[in-house]
């Protein structure tokens, strides 16, 4: 484990909706320099998860761990070390792309120069200095996606927790958001949410699928790869799929016995 | 005190980033101007005071605060953008006290908007400027009251509409609470003492107690009260959701 610091941790989260249990019985933990990517099915309880660690949701049972901090009885340290990109990436349609990142800047405790000059490294970084006084609103949704990532970054956390960052994307402005993870990765805790399994591959260190609420796999991407059963010759391929679809597939679909 | 501010500063100038708020300081000029001078007959009662004005105040408000208070929490929900604001390192209640303040300072900007009217009635006679000032803060304060409640409803919904009637009925249900209206629903079951208690929580009794000239420190305490669980309830309401 590459610097070997626990960031993130859960212990059993259980979260019930009515009937309904979303996330039953996760438990993992991130380390510093570990980009660890939750894969699963839409409404598999990634989200879920996500919004309990970032403390907006609250388990019925369980807890989860920012940095040491309980995320629920000690909400404000715990926030401190974490930016969170909530699903779709929220963000104010009538501010300008400044006054937002200046707004969360202010909330987040930084002085106006150690605002101005975040947000010059950040302009920089995310490039963003072509819309940076246009309204969120008329913002391209990978603009505004990015705008949610520099949200996220502001305060320079040690732990990020990234939701679905380059859904709706095109190719390049992917290509540029998995550098951009990579870069922060050494520096930092990060968990990254997707059902685009070749991300897995290009930036996560481990991989958790997740389908059901339950934990399935918790490995690298290499060792889910050997997980793939073997193709059978003589079924005949319609549809091309990679090997880690195929992981994916054995995994999510054999093990909860859909 | 630096993070209420920042919410306080958001909040107050996002009326402004649509021409709603401009909408709404015109509508409640004049719909406040044209009750007082053609229903209440400002000029032929041939007094110079501000009753006509604040006659309709109560009823006014019933309608105009909740579509000041309807989009505070509401909108959040509805943008998604209240995951990222509750995730911030800031305690809830400041974030809600920030909220209301701001819709509060919106609803005394347009008080401070009626005020010509003010000015005409000392240019006619000579009112009692202490009695009005008076009903003025009164009616602030009253604004803050149906804007406490309204962001409370907010806070259950996402759908700006229910805030807004749910906001509606409960409001009015305190702006009548002293008539019989309520009361006739609640005297043959519940003993003297609750009703009593019910008709002390009337809008319209307390308010108009002001604008007799009677500034009772009750009144205020009274409209302070409202606010603070107001808001202390919508505290609670976020932190209820938080498990569902």
């Amino acid at each position: 484990m590459p610097n070997g610091q626990t960031l993130v941790e859960t212990r059993d989260l259980i979260m019930r909706f009515g009937p309904v249990t979303a996330v039953n019985g996760i438990s993992f933990s991130v380390t510093r320099g570990e980009v660890v990517g939750f894969l699963g099915p839409n409404g598999a309880g990634k989200s879920t998860t996500m919004k309990i660690i970032a403390g907006f949701l609250e388990a019925t049972s369980g807890s989860a761990f920012v940095a040491g901090h309980d995320s629920r009885r000690d909400p404000i340290p715990a926030r401190q070390h974490l930016g969170y990109l909530p699903e779709g990436a929220p963000a104010y349609p009538d501010m300008t792309v400044a006054d937002f990142l200046s707004f969360v800047a202010g909330l987040r405790g930084l002085t106006v120069r150690q605002t101005n000059n975040r947000l010059a490294e950040l302009v920089e970084s995310i490039d963003l200095a072509e819309v940076w006084n246009r309204r969120i609103e008329a913002l391209s949704k990978g603009y505004k996606r990015r705008v949610g990532i520099a949200m996220a970054l502001v305060h320079d956390p040690d732990v990020l927790i990234l939701d679905e960052p380059t859904d709706g994307l095109d190719p390049n402005q992917k290509h540029e958001m998995r550098s951009l993870i990579r870069t922060l990765a050494p520096s930092k805790a990060i968990i990254v949410s997707t059902h685009i399994l070749e991300e897995v591959e290009a930036i996560c260190t481990r991989a958790i699928v997740i389908a059901h609420g339950k934990m399935l796999a918790d490995a690298t991407p290499a060792e889910l790869l050997a997980r793939a059963p073997e193709r059978d010759p003589s079924l005949a391929q319609s549809v091309k799929t990679t090997r880690l679809e195929d992981a994916f597939r054995h995994i999510t679909l054999e093990q909860t016995g859909v | 005190m630096k993070n209420l501010l920042i919410i306080f500063r958001r909040e107050f100038s996002a009326y402004f980033a649509t021409p709603l708020a401009a909408v709404f300081l015109v509508v409640f000029v004049a719909l406040s101007s044209g009750m007082t001078f053609f229903m209440s007959g400002f000029f032929d009662r041939g007094q110079a005071d501000l009753s006509a004005f604040f006659t309709w105040t109560p009823w006014l408000f019933l309608v105009l605060m909740p579509a000041v208070g309807m989009r505070l929490w509401a909108e959040e929900r509805r943008l998604g953008t209240i995951e990222l604001l509750m995730t911030l390192p800031v305690q809830p209640w400041l974030i809600v006290l920030g909220k209301w303040a701001a819709a509060f300072a919106f609803a005394g900007l347009a008080l401070v908007l009626t005020m010509p009217l003010w000015v005409t009635v000392n240019y006619l006679g000579s009112p009692d400027n202490g009695v009005i000032l008076a009903s003025y803060i009164g009616a602030w304060l009253m604004a803050g009251a149906f804007l406490a409640i309204s962001a409370c409803v907010s806070a259950l919904t996402k759908n700006q509409v229910l805030a807004f009637i749910g906001a509606v009925i409960i409001g009015f249900i305190f702006v009548m609470a002293g008539f019989d209206l309520v009361l006739s629903a609640v005297r043959p079951w519940a003993p003297d003492a609750v009703v009593q208690a019910i008709a002390s929580m009337s809008f319209i009794g307390h308010f108009q107690r002001i604008t007799d000239g009677v500034f009772e420190a009750s009144a205020i305490v009274f409209f302070f009260s409202l606010i603070s669980f107001a808001l202390w309830l919508n505290v609670q309401i976020l932190d209820a959701r938080k498990a569902s």
